[in-house]
């Protein structure tokens, strides 16, 4: 799950864009997902910010998901090759997000389907949180 | 509104659909002069200039040297396939204010001749955008993502590919009186359904085109409009938003058309049932069906039946809609339906449809298109416009 092959400095130069966004790719080298979480509202949000996008407040921290969700949609791509899927998954803590269905028959995901994230280790780039099926 | 109005005096659509032997400027300039000529107005007499994305530069400063415009007012505002639509209720508000008398709005390209695998190649992330490192590991490319948005809409309301095909049966029996549209064969709803599987929810058949070109508008104030030979087209109301991801808590089935449209109906004092022809733009069915529902044509959910039962067909339907063959058979320059919407929408005001198609006593119309997708949320304008 965790990618070893990425160095410190690997990381900090593909975050340099976002570097307050860090500890979420630190996280997920070690195979965590983690959420942006309001304590001012009491919220988490998707795709992490250092601003609330539900109530405005600074009072952001980075909470561990479950790491469980629901496929809100998938549209698999049948002119790629392979086929790869689309979705948004629907994380148990409530926000949605864009992400791959992976590691199972593309032609077996359903709406409302259960999926846990898995961690890809992807050569010279930061890794991705993906699901599969639960 | 208590603000003077503005009046569309020209409007002017690129012949062309493939222009391997056009630069990107002469393109804008050829529809700035037609524009204009369309008007009876000269290039001399503009004073506000407006442009988006696909304008050389991105920056209406570009053209606007190019072609030797002497400015009082410009506004490159950016918002994708729907900037067009939105330049329309910026031009209005800078006339009313009196910033400018004479605004030309100009849009093209050439996505045709430079191969661009629009639908179907992952989208190209930018990194200062903060969402680029969520979504580009995931590929997503246009079509993926309608994909994703009519699979929830079937879900959620029983809409059927058959359903969504009527989309485009309407618009290819529209394009066949079109000599310009890329493609001008009417097709079945069974032709539809045969054709390739891009991506679960969309097939061939319900993604638009791609086609070089463009199209351009002169909005002027009052006094000019009255002044020249052209049918009076008032926009009579404006609204546009962004249709936002809503910090991760999205609803995929649901389209900023509400908000622009409610908008735009408010300010024009009208309803969808005033409306006697509608340009929505259709990048791909599904989003023709989304935003019939929210602009209120229908009840939500109740889309792919409104457009399975011909509604969409001139001179057949309740609702004439895209009587130029659309964006699904007609021309989608650069890759955004905003412009062209607006173009078929003052035709059928002026009476200069085709006849097979035009409207009868077509004196209220409505304009409406997204822009962009950014996780699942877009831009959205809608303008509502009147003959007087």
């Amino acid at each position: 799950m965790t990618t070893p092959s990425m160095s410190d400095e690997t990381l900090r130069s593909l975050t340099a864009a976002a570097p307050e966004i860090r500890p979420f790719w630190e996280a997920a080298r070690r195979g965590e997902l983690l959420l942006a979480h309001c304590t001012a509202c009491n919220r988490p949000h998707w795709f992490p910010r250092v601003v609330c996008p539900l109530c405005g407040s600074r009072d952001i921290e980075w909470r561990e998901a479950c790491g469980r969700g629901t496929v809100y949609s998938v549209s698999v791509a049948r002119r790629a090759t392979p086929p790869y899927a689309l979705a948004y998954v629907t994380l148990d803590e409530g926000p949605t997000m864009l992400t791959n269905i992976v590691d199972c028959d593309v032609d077996g995901i359903a709406i409302g389907q259960k999926v846990k994230v898995v961690f890809k280790d992807r050569p010279g780039a930061l890794p991705a949180p993906m699901f599969t099926p639960a | 509104m208590s603000l003077p109005s503005a009046y569309v005096t020209g409007a002017f659509e690129h012949p062309t659909r493939h222009a391997p032997d056009k630069s990107i400027a002469q393109l804008h300039a050829e529809c700035a002069l037609g524009a204009v000529a369309d008007a009876g107005l000269s290039l001399g007499d503009i004073d506000g200039y407006f442009c988006a994305g696909d304008t050389p530069g991105a920056s209406p400063l570009y053209m606007a040297d190019y072609l030797n415009l002497k400015l009082r007012w410009l506004d490159g505002t950016e918002s994708g396939g729907c900037s067009y639509l939105m330049h329309v209720a910026h031009a209005a508000a800078a006339i009313a204010a009196g910033q400018c008398n004479v605004a030309l709005i100009t849009l093209s390209g050439r996505p045709r001749s430079e191969g661009q695998a629009t639908g179907t190649a992952p989208r190209a992330g930018n990194s200062s955008q903060a969402d680029e490192p969520f979504e580009t590991p995931y590929r997503p490319t246009i079509a993926g993502m309608y994909g994703m948005f009519a699979m929830r809409h079937m879900h959620e309301f029983g809409t059927t590919a058959e359903q969504l095909a009527w989309v485009k049966v309407s618009a290819s029996r529209h394009a066949q009186h079109n000599p310009n549209a890329l493609l001008r064969n009417v097709v079945t709803v069974e032709d539809v359904l045969a054709s390739p599987v891009v991506c679960d929810g969309i097939r061939r058949l319900d993604c638009c085109v791609i086609t070089d070109g463009g199209g351009a508008a002169i909005l002027t104030r009052p006094e000019i409009a009255r002044s020249l030979s052209r049918p009076l087209v008032r926009v009579a109301g404006t609204g546009h938003t962004m249709h936002t991801q809503n910090g991760g808590y999205i609803d995929a089935v649901r389209t900023g058309a509400a908000a622009s449209g409610a908008a735009a109906f408010a300010e024009a004092g009208v309803t969808p049932r005033d409306i006697k022809y509608a340009s929505v733009y259709d990048n791909f069915t599904i989003m023709v069906v989304m935003q019939l529902e929210d602009l209120g044509f229908c009840p939500k959910g109740q889309g792919g039946r409104f457009v399975a039962e011909g509604s969409l067909i001139s001179g057949v339907g309740r609702l004439p809609w895209n009587t130029d063959g659309g964006g699904l058979c007609n021309n989608h320059p650069a890759n955004r339906g905003g412009m062209t919407k607006l173009i078929e929408a003052v035709r059928q005001l002026r009476g200069e449809a085709h006849p097979a198609v035009q409207v009868k006593n077509c004196d209220i119309a409505l304009a409406a298109g997204p822009g962009r997708v950014v996780g699942s949320g877009h831009g959205h304008a809608t303008a509502v416009l009147v003959r007087e």
